[in-house]
């Protein structure tokens, strides 16, 4: 039985309690510290399957602008997003773009899309 | 001769934007935005991070995708012009104002009302007086943000972050995330200034030690920044001799504070604020010269931009029902004041009809505290209370007294922090 334990800060509220989660073989079996239950499901998922959403900006070829922001459309497993961003350093788009278009499908095969966060229009002349 | 105006808007920011389709709703019929970037959206464009919008929008967005939302709101509205590329250089009591742009070089246009929503902007290392040489490689975040996020360059490769505000934070993930190295962030006070998400999301994630009670005494390098010298500070946030130590870097950010941009409101001599930085405003954000508005950051600096959009389309409505002769100009005024345990309150006066008027109060603690009531008294009476379990000075707190509170008041009203409860 392989027994460890972790200090995490909640980030649900601004109230940001100081918690301690036991995990036993790979289960979260006790959380400390936390004043509601929201906490325990927060560090629960932050063991097991910590997600974060990833935003960057990718190259721009013709564009107003040099580069156009991006976002994940939904969450990325926490330890992929360093890999993402790196994917993503190297991708170039050719304006006009649209909010919402995706920009890389499916990143690193993780089912995710890339999309753009904002318009970007092409470069005029007066640009 | 001037073109005339209802509402003439100074800065086309998430603050400007919210006001003018605020106006617009209340039935301004000629509306003008004046903005000096090449673009509307303010420094939403550059704040491509996403955790916007939760209150106001009810989705979570980038930036872009804020501003976004807000330009399309006024967009395909006849009643409504901006102004790109224009930078306002004065205004004048009788609510001229002087613009230039390159396209229509110096222009005059006049308000029936004007709504200020400048924004604000960066302290510079000039503001905090770090000593040492003066090399290459020391950037406010923000500079460094739109460098970054817009413009396509990087500031260095290995970062030390001066400040925990929110956006020394972001930008100390943002560079981990194109490579950079952010070998510390350090945080002159004893707490970090920034949102708790942001620490852990930006911080431990990313395994970036935060420094709490410690600045950077001495820059080194010199054509370039090679390192800095970092020590502990006491209470007094006094370096303690002794406890130096060196951190060798190529780039120093700064992040710490923000200033209300206002040499066009104290060209106005508007009444201004020691604490906020900004003008004195009423709940509807009347500054001291009647059809002067203010709101956003321009007044106090905010945490989130959705309390800027909100502050905005109350100045907004106020500014278009002036400009329409909609208003009962028979008010009481009565002073705000900032009591126990808070340091600033948003308004700083109600200018009260007799039968009350909603308000919208914005303040900020003075130290981190636990289990606290906030009461709001006028005299002995208390004209509402609410328990804070927690209070942080990064976080704004927001209180709406309804009219029929606001009915209650006689004198002044005083907000402060009751810790017997």
């Amino acid at each position: 039985m392989s027994v460890d334990k972790r200090v995490l800060t909640c980030i649900v509220c601004p109230r940001g309690c100081e918690m301690t989660a036991t995990i036993t073989d790979g289960v979260v079996t006790e959380v400390v510290g936390n004043t509601c239950p929201r906490g325990k499901k927060y560090a629960e998922e932050e063991i097991l399957a910590p997600k974060r959403m990833l935003t960057s900006t990718v190259r721009v070829k013709n564009g107003a602008l040099a580069l156009v922001p991006v976002v994940s459309k939904t969450s990325l497993p926490k330890e992929k997003i360093l890999a993402c961003a790196e994917a993503l350093r190297k991708v170039t788009v050719e304006a006009p773009i649209t909010e919402g278009q995706v920009i890389c499908p499916n990143i690193l095969g993780l089912g995710v899309d890339i999309v753009a966060s904002r318009s970007m229009p092409a470069a005029t002349d007066k640009d | 001769m001037n073109q005339i105006y209802d509402v003439i808007i100074i800065g086309g920011g998430p603050a400007g934007l919210s006001a003018a389709y605020s106006a617009w709703e209340n039935g301004a019929k000629k509306i003008l935005i004046i903005e000096r970037d090449r673009e509307l959206g303010g420094i939403l464009q550059q704040c491509i991070h996403n955790g916007f919008g939760l209150h106001h929008f009810k989705e979570e967005l980038t930036g872009p995708g804020y501003a976004y939302r807000c330009i399309e709101l006024i967009k395909d509205k006849p009643e409504i012009e901006a102004l790109t590329d224009t930078m306002v250089l004065e205004i004048l009591e009788d609510k001229t104002v002087i613009a230039v742009s390159p396209e229509k070089g110096l222009l005059q246009v006049q308000g029936k009302t004007i709504i200020l929503t400048m924004g604000c902007r960066e302290r510079t290392r000039g503001a905090i007086r770090i000593p040492g040489e003066r090399p290459a490689g020391v950037f406010t975040a923000g500079a460094a943000q739109r460098m970054v996020n817009m413009e396509g360059y990087l500031p260095g490769k290995k970062i030390v972050i001066l400040g925990s505000g929110d956006i020394g934070l972001i930008m100390a993930r943002r560079m981990s995330l194109e490579g950079c190295k952010v070998e510390a962030v350090l945080e002159i006070c004893p707490f970090s200034n920034g949102l708790t998400r942001n620490i852990v999301q930006c911080l431990e994630d990313y395994n970036i030690p935060l420094y709490l009670s410690h600045t950077i005494v001495k820059i080194h390098g010199h054509e370039r920044v090679t390192g800095v010298t970092v020590a502990k500070v006491d209470e007094k946030m006094q370096p303690i001799a002794g406890t130096e130590f060196d951190i060798d870097c190529d780039t120093l950010l700064l992040s710490v504070g923000l200033i209300p941009e206002n040499e066009l409101s104290r060209g106005l001599h508007l009444e201004m604020h020691p604490l906020t930085s900004g003008p004195i405003v009423d709940q509807r954000r009347q500054t001291s010269m009647p059809g002067i508005f203010a709101a956003g950051n321009v007044v106090h600096v905010h945490d989130l931009v959705d309390f800027v959009s909100e502050e905005a389309e109350i100045a907004g409505k106020f500014a278009a029902l002036t400009a329409l002769g909609k208003l009962d100009e028979n008010l009481t005024v009565v002073n705000v004041e900032a009591g126990n345990g808070i340091r600033t309150c948003v308004p700083q006066k109600l200018s009260l009809p007799e039968s009350g008027e909603a308000a919208r109060l914005f303040m900020r603690v003075a130290n981190p505290e636990h289990k606290v009531k906030l009461e709001v008294k006028s005299g002995d009476t208390l004209i509402m209370s609410k328990m804070l379990p927690v209070a942080k000075p990064s976080e704004m707190i927001a209180l709406d007294l309804p009219a029929d509170k606001t009915k209650l008041i006689k004198g002044s009203l005083t907000v402060a922090l009751n810790r017997e409860a």
